[in-house]
């Protein structure tokens, strides 16, 4: 189920020594509520993690402070060694950090093309150019790769407007996978998808190049486990046990709290 | 090989691109070439002439309203601005004013301060949304208004600028009636065409992305406020090029070109021929100027006042919006998609 062991020692070695992500005492109060508490995080690069947890456990807050787009109230980020901690959202994005969002944050006007154009054009020179992009131009055919990648060849030219929920879904990963990501969030990808998407998905994820590390947020157990070497749980804005999907599936506590008892 | 190979490709390429134009283009294009041929100087000259303008200083309020989401009132007072400019440094009657420099440093120098002063007003003006922008740019479209009123010094006051005529360029006088005529088109095709092209380049895709989802842009690495000031800078250019041409056409730039009421009309043309596409500009400011030139007749024809033509105005205005709040251009589209209906089953046809 899960990826082995080796595999994971191979993909760090590609990448480097330093950390992708390393959260010390983060926390995150929205007035007198405390969203986020002191959490201690590490992920290796070109690891797969899943994040698990009740709704209002802080997930989609862990992933806001992460990339940046709410700052945390207390602690650091560092992302592969360096601090982004002050940094604004798009130097994170364009030190290769890349997110999804829970619901579809997409250009609505544009098509399918021009929106994964949009994401490949903002990691590189040129977002103010007048002119229009060659047949050719590497951009172009790395966002044309994108929409063969998330299944999407049949509607390269809609508006994403007219797109089904679960095709707005494939879009925003192909978004997330514009521009040569080193590391990214997933945020509940497989909400609203049909069995057959949920397949696609998953083929995606495992698909990644192996030193694409990312952090996944699911509610489908299946999805999550299957996807992930690591697993950390969160309950009511803390981190309160990490393990292997195996170790996490097998444990009591977790079991009698998330997973309904009788999941397999 | 290559040598050999890559001529061929530029003619198949230019070959599929001039296939790929859509005849209505090809239509509208013949017909504008050959309208001086059967139209009267004042159709050509005022008509015509004022369409294209009013046209080009309502496209770049679409450019920023359709494509970036920002609608400003100010394009009427960056056009005017450009008309002073040439005034101020070119040739009018107030010589004590006027620089007299020659047109090909005046008209690019018109058209560079013209891109400041808009660059400036659009770094105020990005920091708004919605009603926030029409309001301070309507706020500096009035600033502007008042201060070209009671400056003497630059602005010579309520008198403005008389006489301000264009350069007699290869002894053509290009306020006669077909040189005008070909002038404005020239400009306002060139313009149309600009846009249109850019909406496609990735700083006009951004400029929609921004539109359609300001915080989404910021995490894929866009810098929003800075795109948007951007477009204000390129809508100014637009905006520049039809004021410096209706200053030429009425010959005079005074504070009355660029009043409160002008700046409305700009909104009124742009609204009414629809922010979704660039023609959109030029359908309302055609519809606006026959208004404006013939409403007077037709009230007086049906025994009312002459002088309620606004009235007419506001009213075309108003059962436009309400009809179809993307303009005439929307109100065709919804045409043809009814059009395409199944009356019976509700289904496409």
């Amino acid at each position: 189920m899960s990826v082995s062991a080796t595999n994971i020692s191979d993909r760090m070695a590609a990448t480097g020594t330093a950390n992708a992500l390393e959260l010390r005492g983060v926390s995150k109060m929205f007035g007198a509520l405390e969203a986020l508490g002191d959490i201690d995080m590490t992920v290796k690069p070109g690891e797969r993690r899943a994040v698990l947890g009740s709704n209002g456990a802080g997930k989609t807050t862990l992933f806001n402070c992460i990339t940046g787009d709410f700052p945390p109230t207390t602690g650091s980020i560092r992302f592969f060694g360096e601090d982004v901690t002050g940094f604004p959202a798009q130097e994170r994005i364009r030190r290769g950090l890349r997110r999804t969002y829970q619901i579809s944050l997409l250009f609505t006007g544009l098509s399918v093309i021009d929106n994964i154009y949009l994401a490949c054009r903002g990691v590189s020179r040129g977002r103010f150019s007048l002119l229009r992009p060659r047949r050719n131009d590497a951009l172009m055919q790395s966002a044309e790769d994108l929409v063969r990648v998330v299944h999407l060849d049949d509607v390269r030219d809609t508006m994403v407007s007219n797109l089904s929920y679960g095709q707005q879904r494939q879009l925003e990963i192909a978004m997330a996978l514009s521009g040569a990501p080193r590391f990214i969030l997933f945020d509940e990808p497989a909400a609203g998808l049909s069995p057959t998407e949920r397949r696609e998905l998953v083929d995606i994820l495992t698909g990644l190049p192996g030193h694409v590390g990312f952090i996944i947020i699911e509610h489908d157990m299946d999805v999550a486990l299957r996807v992930s070497d690591r697993v950390t749980m969160m309950h009511n804005g803390r981190i309160f046990k990490e393990g292997k999907p195996a170790e996490i599936e097998e444990d009591p506590e977790v079991q009698a709290l998330y997973l309904g008892g009788g999941h397999g | 090989m290559v040598a050999i190979d890559s001529p061929r490709t530029t003619t198949t390429d230019l070959r599929r691109r001039i296939a790929s134009v859509p005849p209505a283009y090809w239509v509208l294009g013949i017909l504008l070439l050959i309208i001086p041929a059967f139209a009267s100087d004042f159709v050509m000259f005022q008509i015509m002439g004022w369409t294209f303008i009013l046209g080009l200083i309502a496209l770049s309020l679409m450019f920023l309203g359709g494509y970036g989401g920002m609608v400003s009132l100010a394009q009427m007072a960056f056009a005017g601005f450009a008309g002073y400019m040439v005034a101020i440094f070119g040739d009018s009657a107030i010589s004590g004013i006027s620089q007299g420099w020659p047109w090909w440093i005046v008209i690019p120098l018109a058209l560079f301060l013209t891109v400041i002063f808009a660059t400036a007003v659009g770094w105020l003006a990005v920091r708004t949304e919605g009603i926030y922008t029409i309001m301070i740019t309507l706020a500096i479209a009035a600033a502007f208004f008042y201060f070209t009123r009671q400056n003497y010094e630059l602005f010579n006051g309520f008198q403005g600028f008389n006489s301000v005529l264009p350069p007699e360029l290869f002894g053509i006088d290009w306020r006669g009636p077909e040189a005008f005529y070909y002038l404005t088109m020239f400009w306002a095709v060139t313009g149309f065409g600009a846009v249109l092209y850019v909406s496609r380049a990735p700083f006009g895709l951004a400029l929609q992305g921004v539109r359609d989802n300001p915080r989404r842009m910021a995490a894929l690495g866009y810098n929003v406020t800075a795109h948007r000031v951007a477009a204000y800078a390129f809508a100014a250019v637009i905006a520049g090029i039809g004021g410096i041409l209706l200053t030429w056409q009425s010959a005079q730039i005074s504070p009355g070109t660029v009043g409160i009421q002008s700046a409305i009309d700009i909104l009124v043309i742009a609204v009414i021929g629809g922010l979704r596409h660039p023609i959109g500009a030029f359908i309302g400011a055609f519809i606006f100027v026959l208004l404006k030139t013939f409403a007077v007749d037709v009230l007086i024809a049906l025994g009312l006042g002459g002088e309620r033509f606004q009235l007419l105005i506001g009213m075309g205005f108003l059962i436009i919006v309400f009809f179809s709040p993307d303009g005439l251009l929307g109100l065709w589209e919804k045409l043809k998609a009814s059009r395409r209906r199944d009356p019976l089953t509700g289904g496409q046809r």
